[in-house]
């Protein structure tokens, strides 16, 4: 056993934070403020090959693995969750569906161009009756000739309003398959961007398809394989959100600890009262049990070796780890903390989603549960 | 064009530092070391050269073998071929400039960019020891170098301005704050940065010019005493001055 990064690992790290400090931190407020993160800094994070980090170099990537990508976003999600948001949807979950269930000719075609960042990536399975019971997809997709024409809508989608790529699962004669589908295929259209509580530099909005033609090629693996292609996409997208709650959860204990040593009242620092210090050892163990999970987890995916329950403990636990520090943030900080003056709000409102998206709380518990009872309870 | 960059592995300035037992050394346990914030503007430049005129980057450093590192980060930036000069634990700034125009006259760079100093120590020597050594034309603290074909023009900082110079090649150019702006190792290059061989030479020795006898943290300043002006606090004021600080 060695939990000891290799040289390049913290390279990688080294550089991202650089990155995350010095260029993306000073603009976190105004991408919060204007709900988008401007197309300057998207081109940045994409020269330094940040969007397709986790695949291999025969499509584009710098082959760092799952491992590597949740270092990066670790080290964004500590300064930007809208941010870290925007590069899960479209590496982790966008890309990565068609990395996982495409064809060598398809991800030929279409991997380059999206690991360079050129093109923008969406997942896109929720429906307004259909999420996590991805079986009850509304959306058809039917053979026509050399032509699959899809019909139908996606909700809540991140990414949609700025994507060119989509990872559409739509229902056909076998059950679900997945496609991909170029935003500029006559008959896509999204929605107005939502208006959101947090994350709201991410661009989440409806994608319609309205008798969209989509080459035959373009289906994503066979037909019918939709569903178990979009279950292990999420898994990777589990974990990589999972380190994105990692690194906010940093970022508010040292946030945290900062403040607490100097405010002072009754005469001296608050970090010197016990009800403080409690504080921040909770969140100091929330942090160390994230960590642990977060990279033990994506050790095990770089070697095939992760269960979809796995991950969905990783979710589990980071995303109400977040909730937890960022509460606990708030309260060090008092009306500091709920200032706008401050990110503590910020952070307040960003992390409440990571225990919505990709599957709330409750549902990775039903796969934690499930796994485990078809196992007879043995781990 | 050929150029050679020197940099040093300096503690983080973030560090927080503490003298070795012998009471002449740092104690690097637990010490992140980075290149020196300087050498990286030597760096940028030296990629921005390459790049306009094409030839080859060179980045040496003389220190232990744990200098690997700061290599391995001015490889993913774009330098083609690093060197450690193997140095013992106790050297002077005088062999660590010896040891560079060793190297130097191996290779005859066109040009060697480094930084204005060494935010360790602050000896503010290796630029001109090495100038005087291989007898290149230096000019220190440049914050903007243009290269127009033999014509090296260098613009200073001054106080309270700028100062433009001019020399020829070959010649070593010392980096200022504002040179440029340092690149970020591209993912695709840190990978490939793992590929590239770092070259491990001995050092000439040389005899210390200089030795350092001690070394200390400066010490914390003391809490000040506030007295009021009851009779009481006058006369516990008068003792103070007496008995503590003993100047009356």
């Amino acid at each position: 056993m060695d939990f000891r990064f290799t040289e390049e690992q913290i390279m990688l790290r080294e550089m991202v934070r650089d990155f995350a400090q010095n260029e993306l931190k000073p603009l976190a407020r105004q991408i919060d403020e204007q709900e988008e993160i401007p197309d300057e800094i998207i081109k940045k994070i994409a020269e330094l090959g940040l969007l397709g980090a986790a695949f291999p170099p025969e499509y584009g990537g710098s082959g760092f693995g799952e491992l590597g990508y949740c270092i990066i976003q670790e080290e964004i999600g500590r300064v930007c969750s809208s941010t870290a948001t925007f590069i899960g949807a479209h590496q982790s979950i966008g890309t990565n569906a068609l990395f996982i269930g495409g064809s060598e000719e398809l991800k030929q075609k279409y991997m380059p161009a999206l690991t360079s960042g050129e093109k923008i990536a969406a997942f896109a399975l929720t429906e307004q009756g259909a999420g996590s019971d991805a079986f009850n997809l509304k959306t058809k997709a039917e053979l026509v000739g050399d032509e699959w024409i899809i019909n139908g809508e996606k909700m809540w989608i991140t990414n949609a309003p700025i994507a060119d790529i989509f990872s559409v699962f739509a229902r056909t004669n076998r059950g679900i398959s997945a496609f991909i589908v170029e935003k500029n295929f006559p008959g896509v259209s999204t929605g107005a961007p939502e208006k959101k509580l947090g994350i709201r530099g991410s661009k989440t909005s409806t994608v319609t398809f309205e008798n969209v033609r989509v080459p035959k090629e373009n289906l994503i693996g066979a037909e019918g394989k939709g569903f178990l292609i979009a279950m292990k996409t999420l898994d990777a997208g589990r974990l990589g959100l999972g380190a994105a709650c990692l690194g906010a959860c940093k970022e508010l204990l040292e946030m945290s600890v900062a403040y607490a040593k100097t405010r002072k009242q009754f005469n001296e620092p608050i970090a010197n009262f016990q009800a403080v210090q409690f504080m921040i050892a909770e969140m100091a163990t929330q942090i160390y049990t994230t960590e642990s999970l977060v990279y033990r987890t994506a050790y095990k995916y770089d070697k095939k070796e992760m269960l979809s329950r796995d991950s969905a403990i990783v979710k589990l636990v980071s995303s109400e780890a977040l909730d937890r520090c960022v509460d606990l943030a708030m309260q060090i900080h008092g009306g500091m903390g709920y200032s706008r003056e401050l990110p503590i709000e910020r952070y307040y409102r960003d992390s409440r989603i990571n225990r919505i998206f990709e599957g709330t709380s409750e549902i990775q518990k039903l796969v934690i549960a499930h796994d485990i009872l078809k196992r007879n309870g043995k781990m | 064009m050929n150029v050679l960059i020197c940099i040093s592995r300096v503690p983080d300035t973030a560090t927080k530092i503490v003298v070795g037992s012998d009471g002449k050394t740092i104690d690097n346990q637990g010490v992140k070391f980075i290149i020196n914030p300087y050498d990286e503007y030597a760096i940028e430049e030296g990629l921005r050269i390459k790049e306009k005129f094409g030839g080859s980057v060179t980045a040496v450093t003389v220190g232990s073998e744990q200098s690997s590192d700061i290599l391995r980060t001015a490889l993913a930036m774009g330098v083609e071929k690093a060197t450690i000069i193997k140095a013992p634990e106790i050297f002077d700034s005088y062999f660590v400039a010896y040891n560079l125009a060793e190297y130097a006259k191996s290779i005859k760079p066109d040009i060697i960019l480094l930084g204005r100093q060494s935010v360790d120590f602050d000896s503010f020597q290796i630029p001109s020891l090495l100038a005087g050594l291989i007898d290149y034309n230096l000019v220190t603290v440049v914050s903007k170098l243009t290269i127009d074909a033999n014509k090296i023009i260098c613009e200073r900082d001054v106080e309270g301005g700028k100062e433009i110079v001019e020399t020829n090649l070959p010649c070593i150019i010392s980096a200022q704050k504002g040179l440029n702006e340092p690149r970020y190792p591209k993912l695709p290059d840190i990978m490939k940065a793992k590929s590239k061989p770092i070259e491990i030479l001995e050092a000439k020795p040389t005899d210390l010019k200089m030795e350092v006898i001690s070394m200390e943290i400066p010490m914390k300043q003391r809490i000040g005493k506030i007295l009021s002006d009851s009779d009481e606090d006058i006369n516990e004021l008068v003792r103070l001055l007496h008995e503590e600080a003993k100047v009356i």
